[in-house]
């Protein structure tokens, strides 16, 4: 039998239930023995209760998206049961909680299902916790896992100095035993898990916030306002817990008016400064964007886009903030954004996003989303070193005459307690930064504040097979499901070229002119209205969206029908034209 | 800066209670600036929109730094400056329009975080640079351009409001009363703690209020504006609220916490600095364990 590479597990039933946890401890696990892992948690918007679901994509190469189809649902309760068993490839298995329901006996002759009342399981170890265990003891049987990956993680994870440590891992070890018995006795396989290839690197296993926020500090932000809104609230509590020392200022903003205003300040007083924000409150910061730009102060603004517009999907995926990004505020401005794709994209976005703010001063925009942000995975440890810290051409002169704004790009930027002393004007303004409306000011001001963006230009971006006339160029959160369909369409001998990069404004000039050399570059986005290929159509390149708005991730074998289509579409129609 | 621009050409108009309140605010920070050994630069001067505001472009002599922001953030801005560098003497300048209005909400967190800033408020009970409409401060029946039926809401009283809030220190002034209210800018920049500087400030254009404060003896106004008694406690918080929710305008210091703990105080008592966010044992603590 041939060996699988990958399978994924899905646990489905009430927030409270355990399934985030369970699954968290099934990557771990794996991750502990080489594996590569990769989840996705999707909450409802309240603290207990509501339908919930996680799951666990466990890989011998890196995962890079969440697997269309499960191996093995977790059903624990009737509704997670139902809303999701579609979602099982033929042969895969249902765990369910057969002390909370029953499966129809109808049901029971076409599913392969395994009746693992777990909690009652759990708790005739002695230990109630022991539940999920016995749902990992299952699942590990289920792809022939030599026993010990799990039993060695149960002794690493719970030993820990505590009183109860022996009883928690004997209780976890039965659970365990008992979880691979009930899948024994049934008798079902999904085959063999092929072994793990331990990457010669070294790795970490973190959260896509964890990973932004880690970033964010080794590129020595200094200043971090922010206000709780999902899924950006767990940067503002890395922050609280981690940012600290000589001259570092953390604290829980009243609005987020107050967080673009507050850093805004502490730009002007010369820290790097930073908050973090979803699509509603970052909303609420269009105005003072359009201030931090006016005034030319350096700051990022990470924005963790989730389904909108208003309140919309507050736990749900979407690619729907991008135009805002670039645009968030009334007038003529056009603010650089970084779109992380990946978690260990996440840290480096991060570091040049603070970068890049100091150097052409101004607003720089992180656009994260949902999944990312929660998703755990294991990564190659970043590395700080790769990306120097780049500072703000701080003014060293003495003169209290100097000109603050006077130049046609990026000049030196006087601090308060130093000399040269100016006002950052919300209104235009001249030199040392006095109201004016005179209209060459405003050609002026305007012409400088486009131009620095010049210094910015020089961002990477990866390209393959770049000989195709039609390109696939995802951006953010769903560079992983385009990736994995890129593979199969290479395998299928659907021919096209493959672009990408976090740096979507400005785009490196010399990428767009590759870009516009092709027929047709597709661009897979979360969204209705194809934001990032309308942007791309503006600089005249070629460029149509597939777009979803269901507030889930792409699923990879939709993208490669799609991709497939449009190819096949694009030459029928060159046949016919007779080229 | 120290040159006044050509190109800059906004004027208050003859008798705005403005001009007084700016030369004060200069008088207190050259004085302060000389005797506390700070440099000029040290000074921040946060201004909000409206006439008021533009008292950060109408500074002579040596300037301290300025930031002219958006309508209604004063504070939120002077709340990330001061907390960049606590060394800073941030002044915040605004009107009742965009300190009340539009920036009310922001009061009471700076007073709860006391935030150790001093903010100047020239009310002047109207919006007076967009030409004359009704504000939180405008009284009852008067009529202005978007109230041309008479204001059909009370006015907002801003004393209760800042007391209730919890500003530490609440000073009430008059422009038409420098040296007093000089001196109470200098007390609320001494002052360790979030302190208003609430002044009476009025507009000849669009709500000339000098004979409803001062009173006019041969028009038969009496006056709204009066002294505080001499033994008037300013540490006693009840004091002040009975006096604020009297008719009529007391000027001096209304009320000033005795013992003020600052925000910047209270962040250093946490001791954040002692530890140094390394970023190399941060990542390590995410090893696959």
């Amino acid at each position: 039998m041939v060996a699988k590479k990958d399978f994924v597990i899905r646990l489905a039933g009430e927030g409270g239930q355990g399934m985030v946890t369970a699954s968290e401890a099934l990557a771990a696990a794996a991750a502990q023995v080489g594996y590569h892992v990769m989840t996705f948690v999707t909450f409802p918007s309240q603290i207990m209760g509501g339908p919930t679901w996680s799951q666990c994509r466990i890989s011998t190469t890196p995962a890079l998206s969440n697997g269309d189809e499960l191996d093995v649902l977790v059903a624990f309760n009737e509704d997670g049961f139902n809303t999701h068993k579609g979602e099982l490839r033929d042969g895969g298995i249902i765990i369910y909680d057969s002390a909370v329901f029953e499966i129809g006996a109808e049901e029971q002759k076409t599913l392969n299902s395994v009746a693992l009342p777990y909690q009652e399981l759990g708790k005739s170890t002695g230990n109630p916790r022991a539940a999920n265990m016995v749902i990992l003891g299952a699942i590990a049987e289920f792809v022939n896992w030599p026993e010990q990956y799990l039993s060695d993680f149960n002794v690493r994870r719970f030993t820990r100095g505590r009183p109860n440590d022996k009883e928690v891992v004997d209780a976890n070890e039965m659970g365990l035993q008992l979880g691979k018995t009930a899948s024994q006795e049934s008798g079902f396989s999904l085959g063999e898990l092929a072994k793990p290839e331990p990457p010669d690197y070294e790795q970490i296993l973190i959260k896509g916030n964890d990973s932004l926020s880690a970033g964010a500090i080794a590129g020595d932000v200094e200043l971090f306002v922010g206000y709780p809104i999902s899924p950006a609230t767990t940067i503002l509590t890395f922050m609280e817990a981690n940012l600290k020392g000589e001259g570092k200022f953390v604290y829980q903003s009243s609005s987020e008016i107050e967080s673009i205003t507050a850093i805004s300040g502490g730009a002007f007083a010369g820290k790097r400064s930073m908050t973090s924000t979803a699509g509603p409150g970052f909303s609420l910061m269009s105005e003072g964007l359009g201030m931090a730009w006016m005034m030319e102060l350096p700051l990022v603004v990470v924005d963790a886009q989730r389904g909108g517009p208003a309140t919309g999907l507050p736990t749900k995926t979407e690619q729907s903030d991008l135009y805002m990004a670039m645009h968030p505020a009334h007038g003529d401005a056009q603010l650089p954004v970084i779109a992380p794709g990946t978690v260990e994209e996440c840290f480096y976005a991060a570091m040049h996003a603070l970068n890049w703010a100091e150097r052409y001063q101004g607003p720089v925009i992180v656009l994260s989303d949902h999944m990312l942000t929660e998703r755990t995975q294991n990564i190659k440890k970043p590395d700080p070193h790769l990306i120097p810290i780049e500072r703000r051409d701080f003014y060293k002169g003495s003169d209290d005459d100097y000109l603050r704004y006077e130049g046609d790009s990026v000049t030196a930027m006087p601090i308060p307690g130093g000399p040269g002393a100016y006002v950052a004007n919300a209104s235009e303004h001249d030199g040392i930064g006095d109201t004016t409306h005179l209209p060459q000011r405003h050609v002026d001001g305007t012409d400088r504040r486009f131009n620095k963006l010049k210094t910015l230009e020089d961002s990477l971006y990866e390209s393959r097979n770049t000989h195709h006339s039609i390109a696939v160029m995802p951006w953010g959160g769903q560079k992983g499901p385009t990736h994995e369909a890129y593979e199969k369409l290479m395998e299928d001998g659907i021919d096209v070229a493959w672009y990408y990069t976090m740096f979507l404004s400005p785009l490196n000039p010399k990428l767009i002119a590759e870009l516009q050399k092709k027929d047709l570059v597709i661009v897979p986005e979360l969204n209705y209205l194809g934001q990032f290929s309308s942007i791309l159509r503006q600089h005249r390149i070629n460029a149509e969206s597939i777009t979803q708005y269901t507030g889930l991730p792409f699923k990879v074998n939709h993208l490669v029908d799609e991709i497939t289509n449009i190819v096949k579409n694009q030459s029928n129609s060159k046949t016919k034209a007779g080229v | 800066m120290t040159k006044r621009n050509p190109e800059y050409d906004f004027k208050w108009c003859p008798g705005c209670g403005d001009f007084g309140v700016k030369r004060a605010i200069e008088l207190t920070v050259k004085d302060r600036t000389e005797q506390l050994n700070i440099a000029m630069e040290d000074n921040v001067i946060v201004a909000g929109i409206g006439c008021s505001g533009n008292l950060v472009h109408l500074t002579d002599g040596p300037q301290p730094f300025g930031f002219h922001g958006i309508h209604g953030r004063t504070l939120p801005v002077a709340f990330g400056v001061k907390s960049a560098n606590p060394k800073l003497q941030v002044l915040v300048v605004a009107g009742d329009g965009d300190f009340l209005s539009i920036g009310a909400e922001h009061i009471g967190p700076q007073a709860k975080r006391n935030l150790d800033i001093t903010c100047v408020i020239m009310d002047n009970g109207v919006y007076g640079l967009t030409k004359g409409q009704s504000s939180p401060t405008t009284q009852l029946g008067v009529v202005t351009s978007t109230t041309p039926g008479g204001k059909i809401e009370e006015e907002l009283k801003p004393f209760p409001l800042y007391l209730s809030l919890g500003v530490s220190f609440v000073a009430s002034a008059f422009s038409s009363k420098p040296k007093e209210m000089a001196s109470m800018i200098r007390q609320a920049m001494d002052y360790k703690g979030f302190s208003i500087v609430h002044i009476q400030s009025p507009c000849t254009t669009y709500n000339d209020t000098y004979d409803v404060l001062r009173g006019n003896v041969k028009k038969g106004i009496d006056p709204l504006t009066y002294e505080l008694p001499e033994d008037y406690d300013p540490t006693d918080l009840q004091s002040a609220f009975d006096i604020v929710t009297k008719p009529g305008i007391p000027l001096g210091v209304l009320y000033a916490e005795g013992n003020p703990k600052p925000l910047n105080a209270r962040f250093d008592s946490l001791e954040r600095d002692k530890d140094n966010s390394d970023i190399f044992d941060l990542l390590n603590g995410f090893a696959i364990k």
